[in-house]
């Protein structure tokens, strides 16, 4: 074996042998979906207090509308609002008062609080008069059963976007869905490439720190040495990654047979009718078999290869700026000057990669698609949304064309910063050891 | 023949010359030291026949022909800054090490039961290297530079951080390496282990050699012409017109009185020694050379005051 092998072989081994690897890589996903999951359980939960309003209504009109809620409980009141506003009774939580037709002035009615008024009361006053509004409005017409004819008249429309494959076959596409799975994607490379690239990074500073590097330049070359790293840890990302697939279609198999029957929609129809012993399927079944076919017609096959070559390509380019950095300084707290720059462009990339959902053929999405530094990323978010084979070829050539420009350039650096102690060097000294023999 | 050698080495760093045109030559299977105060350019000589750092001119020649990359499987180096792999166990370094200097695992295996057990430390296979004191770290680090039984070894001033024990035993081993018909280089300061082992050796000052040749030779070059005579008890007083020489110290010990004397290099040994003996009885007769310690001081403070 020759000697980056060995190289890479400690380097991957080492990591991927590690019990925080394993747990990480196992616990991640659930992580990740606790992450998403607990936010959005946390604000559903409903405080337990019911809390009093009282409603001043000169007109009487409007007053029986309002029924308690779960939240809010509504009591008629005949006291003015001055009398409230001196008494500062705290067991009332907000007074709503109307003091005149709110059809004819609609800014007869107004809500006072000492506390601030949440979004869902003020929300459910508006619902319940504008609904109110509505009816008095349409009676003023005096036209027979006009609610009748107006709830015949709303239509739910929503249009077919059909895509022209080659050769002229025809496939629902959904632009939602697209979105969705670029969002993935683009977050996945974004970061597995700040991540692995980290670790990179404090490798070659616990190499130097340890001083071990001098001894092994001794035996080989630094730029074996730095690429061994990178490599090595590319390949620990990419074991994770087969892992978390493994464990997704793990997971769907595992649902397949914990639901009793396959993904497939038909099946999903036929368990459900068979269940609830209904002739037809119900309308939502139909909508979800069409989500499902949606899902289906994303070529997935061909953004996975994508995303693998761009994470090779992207994680190669930065991974060799991090190395060149954790070889240039001598304390991990120095490295904040040289990683900003990067950061930043990371998070522009990332930016870039968002916006372009909204238009991905649009000027953003296209340049950043090219510009090596941020194609990775915005060229992934792109992906879903069928993206020419030139753009893509061309992309990617310069991604890996730039990429190996760029470890050359940080194995210039790497080969010198790394038995270089002492003071934190500047741009320009770091420049001056490219052209060093 | 020289088994290693330097011709016109040059190394500049920024707005620093590191190397002046610096030529030495290792015979082999000799002990060869590289002295020089701090900042001479001793480790950037040792990194460039190491080919750690490219020479900007120059060349390094071993067995009489340029060095290529892999003569660096026959040789082995103890850097000055040792440092291992902390998390990593004794046993997985060193075979890990050893692989990258060439070896075949199982070869590598071998070996290292061999010096394990050669140091008496087997149980330490297991060990990761954060667990062991300094100084069974520098054993560790000991083996690694000669686990690949490499031709040239490289000490990088060995002796620095080593308790007296411990340098004791690395000197004993160095010689060992030597009988073997290993070439060793080492840098170091310490003048009186340069004695002691050194066949040879070249002074670096200020990025240049100021000095190089056997170590028996250079101290017969700065001789003073001092002479220590032991001669019976006297209490008579020598006076300098009295004699052909020059009296720098007279003093009397338990039964004896011990004279140091300097001749003039016209005088040849023999005319001084009669000289004396025409005076007294003489018990012993000694020419004094003067230590390395005192060439080293006097070269790089004679360079400093020019």
């Amino acid at each position: 074996m020759n000697k980056l092998g060995i190289v890479i072989k400690r380097e991957y081994l080492r990591r991927v042998s590690k019990k925080s690897f394993i747990i990480l890589t196992i616990l991640m996903p659930f992580l990740m979906a606790g992450i998403v999951a607990l936010p959005l359980w946390m604000s559903r939960i409903k405080s337990s207090e019911v809390r009093t309003v009282a409603i001043i209504d000169s007109t009487s009109k409007y007053i029986s509308l309002f029924k308690d809620t779960e939240t809010y409980r509504f009591i008629a009141t005949t006291s003015s609002l001055d009398e409230y506003r001196n008494s500062r009774d705290k067991s009332l939580f907000a007074i709503l008062s109307i003091s005149g037709d709110l059809l004819d002035n609609p800014r007869a009615a107004a809500i006072y609080s000492e506390k601030q008024i949440p979004q869902d009361l003020s929300g459910l006053i508006n619902y319940v008069i504008t609904k109110y509004l509505e009816d008095e409005k349409l009676a003023s017409f005096n036209i027979p059963n006009i609610k009748e004819i107006i709830a015949e008249s709303k239509v739910r429309f929503s249009v077919q976007t059909i895509k022209w494959e080659e050769g002229g076959r025809e496939t629902e596409s959904s632009a939602g869905i697209a979105m969705a799975v670029g969002f993935i994607f683009t977050m996945l490379i974004y970061m597995f490439i700040l991540i692995y690239g980290a670790m990179v990074m404090t490798g070659v500073q616990e190499e130097k720190t340890n001083r071990i590097v001098e001894l092994m330049v001794s035996s080989v070359r630094p730029f074996d040495l730095m690429m061994g790293k990178i490599v090595g840890i590319a390949l620990v990302g990419l074991t994770q990654l087969i892992l978390w697939g493994v464990m997704l279609v793990g997971l769907f198999i595992g649902m397949q047979v914990f639901l009793g029957g396959g993904i497939d929609p038909s099946a999903i129809q036929q368990a459900q009718m068979m269940k609830q012993g209904m002739a037809a399927a119900p309308p939502e079944l139909g909508e979800m078999s069409k989500i499902m076919n949606l899902i289906s017609s994303i070529n997935y096959t061909e953004i996975v290869i994508y995303f693998i070559l761009y994470f090779i390509g992207g994680y190669l380019l930065f991974a060799a700026l991090f190395a060149a950095i954790g070889s240039a300084v001598n304390q991990a707290e120095d490295t904040q000057q040289f990683m900003m720059p990067i950061t930043l462009l990371l998070v522009f990339a990332l930016y870039a990669g968002i916006y372009s959902m909204e238009n991905p053929d649009g000027p953003l999405a296209f340049w950043c698609s090219f510009i090596p530094l941020t194609s990775p990323i915005v060229m992934m978010m792109r992906l879903p949304f069928e993206v020419p084979l030139w753009e893509k070829l061309l992309s990617l050539a310069l991604l890996y064309a730039t990429s190996a420009g760029i470890v050359w350039l940080s194995g210039k650096i790497y080969r010198v910063g790394i038995l270089m102690y002492g003071k934190k060097p500047s741009f320009k000294e770091i420049a001056k050891w490219v052209r060093y023999k | 023949m020289n088994f290693i050698e330097t011709t016109n080495v040059v190394k500049q760093f920024s707005g620093h010359l590191a190397l002046d045109r610096v030529s030495i030559s290792v015979p082999r299977g000799k002990i060869f030291g590289l002295l020089g105060p701090n900042g001479a350019g001793k480790t950037t000589l040792i990194r460039i026949i190491n080919r750690i750092t490219a020479p900007d001119s120059g060349n390094v020649l071993i067995d009489g022909r340029e060095i290529c990359q892999n003569d660096v499987f026959r040789i082995g180096y103890m850097p000055e800054e040792r440092g291992m792999y902390r998390k990593m166990k004794v046993g997985e370094q060193a075979i890990y090490l050893a692989q990258l200097k060439g070896l075949k695992y199982a070869d590598a295996r071998e070996r290292l039961k061999s010096w394990l057990s050669k140091f008496e430390i087997e149980s330490w296979w297991n060990r990761k290297l954060e667990e062991l004191s300094k100084g069974m770290q520098q054993k560790v680090q000991f083996i690694i530079t000669v686990i690949h039984d490499p031709e040239l070894l490289i000490f990088d001033e060995p002796f620095s951080g080593f308790d007296p024990v411990n340098a004791d035993r690395l000197k004993q081993e160095i010689i060992e390496l030597k009988n073997a018909g290993k070439t060793i280089i080492f840098s170091t300061h310490n003048m009186a282990s340069v004695e002691e082992i050194c066949d040879e050796i070249a002074l670096i000052d200020q990025s240049r050699v100021v000095l190089s040749g056997q170590v028996r030779e250079i101290r017969r070059r700065y001789k003073t012409n001092t002479f220590t005579v032991q001669i019976p008890l006297s209490n008579k007083l020598l006076v300098a017109s009295d004699v052909p020489f020059d009296i720098i110290e007279q003093r009397n010990l338990y039964d004896s009185t011990e004279l140091r004397i300097r001749k003039p290099s016209e005088l040849s040994n023999a005319e001084l020694l009669a000289a004396i003996a025409r005076e007294f009885e003489i018990i012993s007769f000694v020419e004094e050379f003067p230590s390395m310690n005192e060439v080293f001081i006097n070269t790089v403070s004679a360079k400093k005051s020019q």
